[in-house]
């Protein structure tokens, strides 16, 4: 019976994070509409409605999946026929894997039972994201050379560039997180987040690590291969690596890319804005730096911690729409130079800064 | 290149303080709306639904101004043929039954696919017999031969309203869609 129900609580957890990541990735396609749409005094798509309802867009997912599965699925005569084919899964697969190891709560207890709030509990869990990340970079790669065409070849190659140049950062300014907080588990991370700088701080990423926080968003927004880091898609220069695709797998590149901005935007809450942390709630209550104490049952805290990440996550979302339809885009050797000139010399600089404040402040 | 817009950062917050700015104050107007205050969130007309306000004097779709018995007012004279620059206007001239008017036209043609909306025509009408005022726009075809339009459709259509908004229907175009 006990073996039965561990793996219903597993299967649970994979389903939740699979759920939650699908789901948002999907709606991002109608928050970029209307996102963007009243960003510029505008209102955005509203037209698709179900027997007159129109719910304020709502089913423009909808109907954007219902149309690109009538598509046709178009594939050049001369195209590796595998490879592209399987380039979209790849893709796909990689960015919606990469969140399993961000936690989303803390350990809910729950019938003798304790179950930790995260799709797999893994020690390297920064490690594994980050794997995962510059995994979904063959997908790309894939597309791009499978084709059989110069521009879509083009702009694989630009992906793989893109995709070094901001990893490396990507890394490099993980490490100061790491260095602080002195895991590589991301729950470990969230959980030493929870601590209080001077007494009244909370410890959280953003505080303790401001440099990298600003290097891993830039490098992230590259990785995610959006305006401004749109070199690979190129779309004013009718460079890219889905030239070729059409219909689904066409749409399953996009919404590659709509998953890494969520996994991204998981990433960046977990290790800079305190995950699940909630300011000054621990385990069995609110407790203020004043000495103020507010009891709560613990389904209570849980509850407020799993939406506090659900808050932090879409709100980091919000800020990465708002930069993607701010900025113009970088041109392909702006956008290498950023990166290997930019942030990949600055976040050494922040490891080299952030290892010398932690050995001054150990040693006092 | 100034060293603060080297390092991009000023300038982007900048920017993201712009258009952060926009959302959330359009946000708070179409709230405002939602709750029933008389704000626009945004600048769109929802067309077909919502129109823009015409100007008063808006050259709209030609019409053909009646008598008080129905006949039209005007008197193939020629003048709004001769004067249109692109040769769109067709008049066949008759007589008319009432002795104290000289003629009628048997076919007044308007070539909407070739007329470029000047209104000389109706500034070199002697009569006021031909009017731009009906306020439609939105007339097509699906043929060349359907965009004429004839005596008997000019003569139907009337004045757009005061809110500039018309009063005839729209024709619509006639035919099988090809």
């Amino acid at each position: 019976v006990s073996t039965v129900a561990d793996l219903g609580i597993a299967f649970g957890r994979v389903a939740f994070v699979m759920l939650f990541v699908l789901n948002v990735g999907g709606l991002l396609t109608w928050v970029e509409r209307k996102q963007s749409a009243i960003m510029q005094d505008r209102i955005g798509a509203n037209r698709a409605a179900i027997f007159g309802i129109r719910l304020m867009g709502l089913f423009h997912p909808l109907a954007d999946a219902l149309k690109m599965l009538a598509k046709e699925d178009f594939r050049p005569a001369r195209a590796d026929r595998f490879l592209f084919g399987l380039a979209p899964f790849v893709s796909v697969f990689f960015a919606l894997v990469a969140f399993a190891s961000i936690p989303f709560g803390d350990v809910l207890r729950l019938g003798g039972r304790e179950i930790p709030l995260q799709a797999v509990t893994l020690n390297v869990g920064v490690l594994y994201v980050f794997a995962m990340l510059s995994l979904g970079v063959y997908g790309v790669m894939m597309a791009g050379w499978s084709s059989a065409n110069n521009f879509a070849l083009l702009g694989g190659q630009r992906a793989a560039a893109l995709m070094i140049s901001a990893e490396i950062a990507i890394g490099a300014s993980i490490m100061g997180v790491i260095m602080v907080y002195g895991s590589l588990s991301l729950q470990d991370i969230v959980r030493a987040q929870g601590q209080l700088l001077a007494g009244w701080i909370p410890m959280w990423g953003i505080v303790t690590q401001p440099l990298a926080f600003v290097l891993f968003l830039t490098a992230g927004m590259a990785a995610t291969k959006r305006i401004p880091f749109d070199t690979p898609e190129g779309e004013s220069e009718i460079i890219g690596y889905f030239v070729e695709y059409s219909g689904m797998k066409f749409g399953m590149f996009a919404m590659a890319d709509f998953l890494e901005t969520v996994v991204i935007a998981g990433m960046t809450t977990a290790l800079f804005l305190g995950g699940w942390q909630v300011p000054y709630l621990v385990a069995d209550g609110f407790r203020l730096p004043g000495g103020w104490h507010l009891a709560l049952p613990h389904l209570l805290v849980v509850l407020l911690q799993v939406g506090a990440f659900v808050v932090k996550v879409s709100a980091m979302i919000f800020l990465l729409m708002l930069i993607r339809w701010t900025l113009p885009r970088f041109r392909y050797d702006q956008a290498m130079r950023l990166g290997w000139l930019g942030l990949f010399p600055l976040s050494i600089l922040n490891v080299v800064v952030t290892g010398l404040l932690l050995l001054a402040w150990r040693s006092s | 290149m100034r060293v603060r817009q080297r390092f991009y950062l000023v300038d982007v917050l900048a920017g993201l303080a712009l258009t952060a700015r926009h959302f959330f104050g359009n946000m708070g107007r179409h709230l405002a709306r939602a709750l029933g205050r008389d704000v626009k969130g945004a600048i769109t007309y929802q067309y077909p639904e919502e129109r823009r306000p015409y100007a008063i004097r808006l050259r709209s779709l030609h019409r053909l101004v009646r008598r008080e018995d129905g006949s039209p007012r005007c008197v193939a004279c020629m003048m709004c043929e001769t004067v249109c620059p692109a040769h769109c206007i067709y008049i066949v001239a008759t007589e008319h039954p009432n002795p104290e008017i000289e003629k009628v036209p048997a076919r007044f043609d308007i070539d909407l696919g070739k007329c470029v909306f000047c209104g000389y025509c109706v500034e070199a009408c002697p009569e006021d017999a031909i009017r731009m005022d009906t306020g439609i726009l939105e007339f097509s075809a699906y043929s060349r031969a359907a965009m004429i339009y004839t005596k008997d459709m000019l003569l139907a259509l009337e004045a757009a309203g005061p809110d500039g908004r018309p009063t005839s229907p729209v024709p619509m175009p006639a035919g099988p869609r090809p």
